[in-house]
C-alpha cells in the first residue's frame, strides 16, 4: 500500500506541472495589460516603464515563466499586484473558509445522496423512488447560483416578510456583532451563516450521487451473496447495510474524485451570491482586477486539491475494497 | 397496401399527427400535431408580423422561414407516413432501428424530445411571438418591476423590459451556444480519443495526460480566466472557449471503446487489407462508437447551458443588451427583494431545458445499449 500511495504521489507531479504551465500560459499570453490600472495619463514613460519593471513584466515571457516555477519549487506564488501582499498569505487566510463551506457541502451530499441512494434502490419502482428520481433529476440539472438565488428568496427574504420560525441570512460568514458573541452564540451563527450556501450547492451534488448509489445497489442487491445473506435469515437492515451497502459504495468511493472539479466551480458561483470569502470570490475578483499572480496561484491550488482528492479517493478505493490490489 | 394504406390522409390533410396519435403512436403523433398547431397558430395570429418578416432583418426572416418549413414539414410527413406500407422493411431493422423502437417505448424521454423541439422552435420563430422587444424599455415611471400578469405576462425587470420577451430571446442565445460548442467538443473529442486509442503509444500517453490534465482544472475557473481575461466578449469567444475546454471527457469516453475495439476481428481485418490508419480510423473505428459519442453530446448540451448561464451570471457573458438567460438571472439578483419574477423564471427556463436534455440523453443510452433492450 505504501508503494502505491507514493508510486501514485510520483506520478502526480508531472500531471501538477503540466497544470501550472496550462495556467501560467493561459493567464499571461490572454490579451489585456495588468499595468493599466496604475497607470493616469499624467505619468512620463519612465514612471510607465517602472510600473512594469516593478511587477516583473519587462521581462521576456519564457524568463518568467522559468522565474515563476523556481518560485513556485520554493513554494512561493509571487506579490499581488493589488492586494499589496503575498499571495501565499493571502491563500492562508481564506483557504479556511472554502474548505469549510466545500466540506460541508460534501460531506451533506454523500450522506443525504447515499441514503437516498440506498431507499430508493431498496424500494425500486415504488412512489418514493419514482418521485425521488424526477425531484432528483430537477436538482441535478439546476445551475447551483440560480439554487441559491432562490433558497435566499425564500429562507431569508420570504421567511423574514413572513416572519418564520426558520430565517437564515442571506449573505456573509458571521453577523456584525460576531466578535461578542459568546461561544455557543459564535457557533450558532457561524452555523446559520452556513446553511444556505452548504445546502445549495450540497443539494446538486447529493442529486447526482443519489442517482449513482441507486444503479450501484440495485447490482449488488441482486447478487448471490446478498441472496445467501437472506437465506441465513438475516435481518432487512442487516442485509442492507451490513452486507449489501459495503460492496455498493465502492464505485461511489470513485465519485468522490470526479465531484471535486464539480464542487470548486460551484463554490466560485455560490461563494459569489453569498458574500462568502473564500477561494472563488478571490480568482473571481483578481480576474476582474487582472491580478495575475493571484489568478494563477488560486487556480493552482484548486487543481492540486482536485489532484490530491482523485489520490485520497484512489487509495479509499483500495483500502474499502481487499479485491483491488495494486502492484 | 396494408389496411394501414391510406384510410388516415384526409384526416392527416386537415391535422397532421393526428391518425397517428389515433393509432397509439403518440410520440410521434402528437410531436407532428404540436408542431403543425402551433405553427399555424402563429401564421394566422401573427399574419402581418409574418408578412413583414421576408423583408425584416435576419432572424425575421428565419422565423417566417421556420413557420413555413414546419408547416410543410410536418404535413409532408404525415402524408407520407401513412401511405408507407407497415411492417420493416426488407433488409429487417438495423442497430440504429431497434434502438429507435426501444427510445420510442421510453414515454419519458419522449417527452423529453417534445420539449427540446418545443424549446427550439420557440427560439426560432421568437421575432414573430414575443409581445415587446428584448430591449426596449417602456416607461420607466410606471412600468418598471411591474409583477407578472396583465400587459408583462411575467413581469418586468429593472429598466422595464418585458421578462417574457426576453426570456424567449435568451433561449436563442443558450441553445446555439449549447449546441454549436457541443458540436466542436464532441469532434475534437472523438477524433483525439479514437486516434489516441487506436495508435496507442506516445501519442496515447500525451493525449491522455493532456485530457488529464485539463479535467483536474475546475473548469469554471479556466473559462472565466480566458473569458475574462480576452476583454471583449463576444457569442463566437464564448463557443470557441466552451468547445475547446469540453472534449476530455469524450476523449477518455472513446478511447476506452477504441482499446476494446481495436483487437476485434473487423478491424484487424481492416488492416490485414492494407487499409490506411486514417481510413481504419475515420470509417471502422469511428462508426462503432458513436452510440456513446451521442449519449455523451446530448448530456454535454445541458452541461453547456449551465455553464454558458454561469458565465453570463458572473457578468462575462455578452454585452448588455443581448438577453441570456444567466445574465437575466444575474439582473433579477440585485433586486430579489422587490421583484422575485426577473431571476425566478429564466432559472427556471435553464432547468426544464437542461432537464430534457437529460432526459433524452438518459433515453438515448439506455436506448443504444443493447444489454439494456428489453
Amino acid at each position: 500500500m505504501r508503494t502505491f500511495i507514493v508510486r501514485r504521489l510520483l506520478g502526480a507531479i508531472p500531471l501538477v506541472l503540466g497544470i501550472a504551465t496550462i495556467v501560467f500560459f493561459v493567464v499571461n499570453l490572454a490579451p489585456g495589460d495588468p499595468t493599466l490600472r496604475f497607470l493616469n495619463p499624467n505619468m512620463s514613460d519612465a514612471a510607465i516603464e517602472q510600473v512594469r519593471v516593478n511587477l516583473g513584466l519587462d521581462q521576456p515571457i519564457h524568463v518568467r515563466y522559468v522565474r515563476w516555477l523556481g518560485a513556485l519549487a520554493h513554494g512561493d506564488l509571487g506579490y499581488s499586484f493589488t492586494r499589496n501582499r503575498p499571495v501565499l498569505d493571502i491563500i492562508k487566510e481564506i483557504l479556511p473558509n472554502t474548505l469549510l463551506l466545500s466540506l460541508t457541502a460534501i460531506g451533506g451530499a454523500f450522506v443525504l445522496g447515499i441514503l437516498l441512494g440506498i431507499v430508493q434502490a431498496v424500494r425500486q419502482y415504488s412512489l418514493l423512488d419514482s418521485v425521488a428520481s424526477i425531484v432528483g433529476l430537477f436538482f441535478y440539472s439546476m445551475p447551483s447560483f440560480w439554487l441559491a438565488l432562490m433558497m435566499v428568496l425564500v429562507f431569508s427574504l420570504f421567511a423574514y416578510q413572513g416572519n418564520w420560525l426558520i430565517q437564515f441570512p442571506p449573505s456573509g460568514m458571521q453577523s456584525v456583532d460576531y466578535t461578542f458573541l459568546s461561544p455557543v452564540g459564535k457557533l450558532q451563527d457561524r452555523l446559520a451563516h452556513l446553511a444556505l450556501p452548504a445546502t445549495s450547492l450540497s443539494l446538486v451534488l447529493a442529486a447526482g450521487i443519489a442517482r449513482f448509489t441507486r444503479a450501484s445497489m440495485l447490482e449488488v442487491i441482486r447478487q448471490d451473496f446478498v441472496r445467501t445473506a437472506r437465506a441465513k435469515g438475516l435481518s432487512e437492515p442487516v442485509v442492507i447495510f451490513k452486507h449489501a451497502l459495503r460492496n455498493g459504495l465502492i464505485p461511489v468511493i470513485t465519485l468522490l474524485g470526479l465531484y471535486l472539479p464539480f464542487l470548486f466551480s460551484g463554490t466560485v458561483f455560490i461563494e459569489t451570491v453569498f458574500s462568502w470569502p473564500g477561494m472563488g470570490k478571490l480568482i473571481v475578483d483578481a480576474i476582474q482586477q487582472r491580478d495575475y499572480p493571484v489568478i494563477m496561484g488560486g487556480s493552482l491550488v484548486f487543481a492540486n486539491m482536485v489532484v490530491v482528492g482523485n489520490l485520497v479517493a484512489d487509495v479509499l478505493y483500495a483500502v474499502v475494497d481487499p479485491r483491488i490490489r495494486y502492484e | 397496401m396494408s389496411e394501414r394504406g391510406l384510410s388516415g390522409t384526409p384526416l392527416s390533410v386537415v391535422l397532421p399527427g393526428l391518425p397517428q396519435l389515433l393509432r397509439g403512436r403518440w410520440g410521434v403523433g402528437g410531436l407532428g400535431l404540436v408542431v403543425w398547431l402551433g405553427l399555424l397558430a402563429v401564421l394566422l395570429g401573427r399574419w402581418t408580423r409574418f408578412l413583414a418578416g421576408w423583408g425584416g432583418p435576419l432572424d425575421h426572416q428565419v422565423a417566417s422561414i421556420t413557420v413555413v418549413a414546419g408547416l410543410i414539414g410536418a404535413w409532408g410527413w404525415s402524408i407520407w407516413d401513412l401511405s408507407r406500407p407497415a411492417g420493416v422493411g426488407r433488409g429487417g431493422m438495423g442497430q440504429w432501428g431497434l434502438a429507435a423502437q426501444a427510445f420510442k417505448k421510453n414515454r419519458i424521454a419522449v417527452m423529453g424530445v417534445m420539449i427540446i423541439v418545443f424549446v427550439y422552435l420557440v427560439a426560432l420563430v421568437t421575432p414573430l411571438i414575443a409581445p415587446h422587444d428584448p430591449a426596449t424599455q417602456a416607461s420607466l415611471v410606471t412600468s418598471r418591476l411591474v409583477g407578472p400578469g396583465g400587459e408583462f405576462p411575467l413581469g418586468t425587470d429593472h429598466l422595464a423590459r418585458d421578462v417574457f420577451s426576453r426570456m424567449m430571446y435568451g433561449a436563442r442565445i443558450s441553445l446555439s451556444i449549447g449546441f454549436v460548442a457541443v458540436g466542436i467538443s464532441i469532434t475534437i473529442g472523438t477524433l483525439l480519443g479514437a486516434v489516441s486509442g487506436y495508435l496507442g503509444g506516445w501519442v496515447d500517453t500525451v493525449v491522455m495526460r493532456l485530457v488529464d490534465m485539463v479535467i483536474a482544472f475546475p473548469q469554471l475557473v479556466l473559462l472565466i480566466t480566458i473569458v475574462a481575461l480576452f476583454e471583449q466578449s463576444s457569442i463566437y469567444l464564448i463557443i470557441a472557449v466552451l468547445g475547446f475546454t469540453q472534449w476530455p471527457s469524450t476523449a477518455r469516453i472513446v478511447r476506452g471503446d477504441v482499446l476494446s475495439l481495436r483487437e476485434r476481428e473487423f478491424i484487424q481485418a481492416a488492416r490485414a487489407l492494407g487499409f490506411t490508419r486514417r481510413r481504419i480510423i475515420l470509417r471502422h473505428v469511428i462508426p462503432n462508437v458513436l452510440a456513446p459519442v451521442i449519449v455523451a453530446a446530448t448530456l454535454g448540451i445541458g452541461n453547456v447551458i449551465v455553464l454558458e448561464a454561469g458565465l453570463s451570471f458572473l457578468g462575462l457573458g455578452l454585452q448588455p443588451p443581448t438577453p441570456s438567460w444567466g445574465s437575466m438571472v444575474s439582473d433579477g439578483r440585485n433586486y430579489l427583494l422587490d421583484a422575485w419574477w426577473i431571476a425566478t423564471f429564466p432559472g427556471l427556463a435553464i432547468v426544464f431545458t437542461v432537464v430534457a436534455f437529460n432526459l433524452v440523453g438518459d433515453g438515448l443510452r439506455d436506448a443504444l445499449d443493447p444489454r439494456l433492450r428489453t
